[in-house]
């Protein structure tokens, strides 16, 4: 994806993290911002279904031609999924990275958390 | 006579295997002069291979010419500048190379009577109490084969330290801008790492670090400079929180470049020290070859050091050189043998031939050359695009962030490094430190001429006019490199690492 994009209905983490709230669960990956700042992702580290996250903390890693990276939980839950097409072709990160690039979905711990987050304009007031 | 076929590899692509010819050879071996004996009688049958290797059956100009086609793809330090921040390129002199190869150093064996490698023991000992003047830490160990074996040995004698005060710790800080291995070695020794800070000034952020040292931490591990290319100078108070929880305090010599003969890491506070025989004292960096990560400790981790410690005793007879293997609170061995002694020549030699004075001036003229380097990159049509990451007097090095280049002109840090190979010069040090937006980190060394300096400052800036021109090319660089761009992505992705025989 060439140019910088942040979708509205998401919400944001100032790791540079994104959440797509779906009733109890919400999907979540990295928004244009980080997958630009890392560069060609070549693999993805997932986490276990089943692992419990929690909000502001690693639950998995990205390694771009770069560095190594955590990448961050928006919001705190279970691990009910995770993106198994990524092993393959982990730069869906960078080409997709609110669609075919998404990370995990998680059942989420506390609705609260959500009020932390940004939506997209305070998000990108944020990258100045 | 008709050109190769255009679907064959250029000559220059084909492997010294792809070059093979049963039977051919690059020498021939001398009539049996002496009695033959049954082979039996020399090797056993277990002991020897059932099938010949597959070495490669060329004749010697091929031989002579694969080793020279390799050397010629390569871009080396007597190829031209060469200021990768954090490494310390500086010349090879060519003295080195020649005790390396006297005789007495060149045909030791690892395995010769110590009574019979006196001079040996003796140039090692010396090059340890060198290291120990130079470090302000009078124990030294010359076993660790790299900088990164040096860390290992480093926290594997803190936690011997802690261990035999009955002492069970669990987490060893490093800043944020440490370079990886710090993190990479704490995991292995088997710590959890925390991270420290950076303040507004690119030094330690102290009340992070105050809030963190507590008494589980074993250790803090720093480079000062720091990965910034400052001096951080608030190393007493960080030295005092640190030792005030028991903790001890490593210092990552990546960046003694810039402090020799100036100040020492032991008169900082710092309890243990690695040094890179390869980045400060002229071992030629290379290929994975042979390095050395000598550490120099305090009194209080002196009796943890590796075994064996070359010792000097004297006698009614004189002073010898031993090999001390008696040190019951050692953390054991390394490695095998007592490290790699080539290095050691190398090293010594260099410190010799400069003496104290010559490793200051070695050392200030360093610092000089970065500043005088960042004062010419700070001119207009450079600094509006490559800003200085932390605007203060640098030491050794200094770090600038392509971010502004990358927004108005197009091109990434990336980009600018590859057509840098274009005008004939390495580029720098990319996307490290981390903290750093589109970094370069950049280190010129003492050994660049004032002409060389000016040269790259001036080719940092054609490349940005050219760019503002056309961005194309610097995103398609290099074009005069013996392969072009590389794609990194596929080659983490699908690494090709060996031929099929």
């Amino acid at each position: 994806m060439a140019d910088a994009s942040y979708p509205d209905g998401l919400l944001y983490h100032p790791e540079h993290d994104w959440a797509q709230i779906d009733g109890e669960t919400a999907t979540f990956g990295i928004t244009w911002f980080a997958q630009d700042a890392l560069g060609e992702v070549v693999f993805f580290d997932p986490p276990q279904v089943g692992v419990q996250v929690t909000q502001g903390e690693s639950y998995a890693e990205v390694e771009s031609v770069k560095a190594v990276s955590d990448v961050i939980a928006p919001l705190s839950g279970e691990i009910v999924e995770v993106n198994a097409d990524l092993a393959d072709a982990p730069e869906r990160i960078n080409d997709d990275p609110y669609g075919e690039g998404w990370m995990v979905k998680v059942k989420l711990a506390d609705a609260g958390e959500q009020q932390g987050l940004m939506d997209a304009a305070a998000y990108q007031a944020q990258l100045g | 006579m008709t050109p190769a076929a255009p679907t064959a590899p250029a000559d220059d692509q084909r492997t010294i295997y792809e070059r093979s010819q049963p039977g051919r050879r690059a020498f021939v071996a001398p009539a049996l002069d002496v009695p033959a004996r049954p082979l039996d009688e020399l090797l056993p049958a277990r002991l020897r291979r059932s099938a010949p290797a597959r070495l490669p059956e060329v004749s010697e100009p091929e031989l002579v010419r694969h080793y020279h086609r390799l050397s010629k793809r390569n871009f080396d330090l007597d190829t031209g500048f060469y200021p990768l921040g954090s490494c310390t390129m500086k010349h090879n002199p060519k003295l080195h190379e020649r005790v390396a190869a006297l005789p007495g150093n060149a045909r030791l064996h690892p395995l010769q009577d110590e009574r019979r490698a006196q001079g040996a023991l003796e140039l090692m000992w010396n090059l340890q109490e060198a290291l120990g003047e130079i470090a302000g830490l009078p124990h030294v160990s010359l076993q660790p084969s790299a900088g990164s074996h040096g860390e290992l040995a480093g926290v594997l004698l803190t936690r011997a330290y802690h261990e035999d005060r009955g002492e069970h710790r669990t987490k060893v800080l490093t800043p944020d801008t440490a370079h990886g291995t710090n993190p990479a070695t704490v995991t292995m020794a088997g710590y959890e790492v925390v991270k420290v800070g950076t303040n507004a000034d690119g030094g330690v952020d102290v009340d992070d670090l105050r809030a963190k040292a507590d008494e589980q931490v074993a250790c803090l591990m720093l480079t000062n400079p720091s990965t910034l290319g400052l001096f951080d100078p608030n190393i007493a108070e960080i030295a005092e929180i640190v030792h005030g929880v028991g903790a001890t305090l490593y210092y990552d010599g990546a960046n003694l470049n810039a402090i020799m003969g100036i100040t020492r890491p032991g008169d900082m506070g710092f309890d243990i020290v690695h040094f890179n025989l390869h980045k400060s004292f002229t071992q030629p960096h290379g290929g994975g070859g042979p390095g050395a990560g000598p550490i120099a400790v305090s009194e209080r981790i002196e009796p943890y050091l590796p075994r064996p410690q070359v010792i000097r005793r004297e006698d009614d007879e004189g002073a010898a050189f031993l090999l001390d293997e008696e040190r019951p609170k050692s953390i054991g061995k390394l490695r095998g043998f007592q490290g790699n002694y080539g290095v050691f020549v190398r090293s010594y030699a260099y410190i010799r031939s400069l003496g104290a004075e010559g490793l200051r001036e070695a050392s200030e003229v360093a610092v000089l050359n970065a500043n005088y380097l960042l004062a010419l990159l700070k001119r207009a049509g450079v600094a509006e695009y490559l800003p200085v990451a932390y605007d203060r007097l640098c030491m050794h090095e200094f770090v600038l962030s392509g971010a502004p280049m990358k927004r108005e002109l197009g091109i990434r840090t990336l980009d600018l490094a590859k057509r840098l190979l274009d005008f004939g010069v390495h580029p720098p040090t990319v996307y490290f430190p981390l903290l750093v937006d589109e970094a370069l980190l950049i280190e010129p060394t003492e050994t660049e001429t004032k002409e060389t300096l000016e040269r790259f400052a001036e080719i940092v800036a054609a490349i940005l006019r050219e760019a503002a021109e056309d961005p194309e090319i610097a995103r398609n660089a290099p074009y005069s490199t013996p392969v072009r761009r590389l794609d990194e992505a596929r080659a983490a992705k699908q690494p090709v690492i060996r031929q099929p025989l």
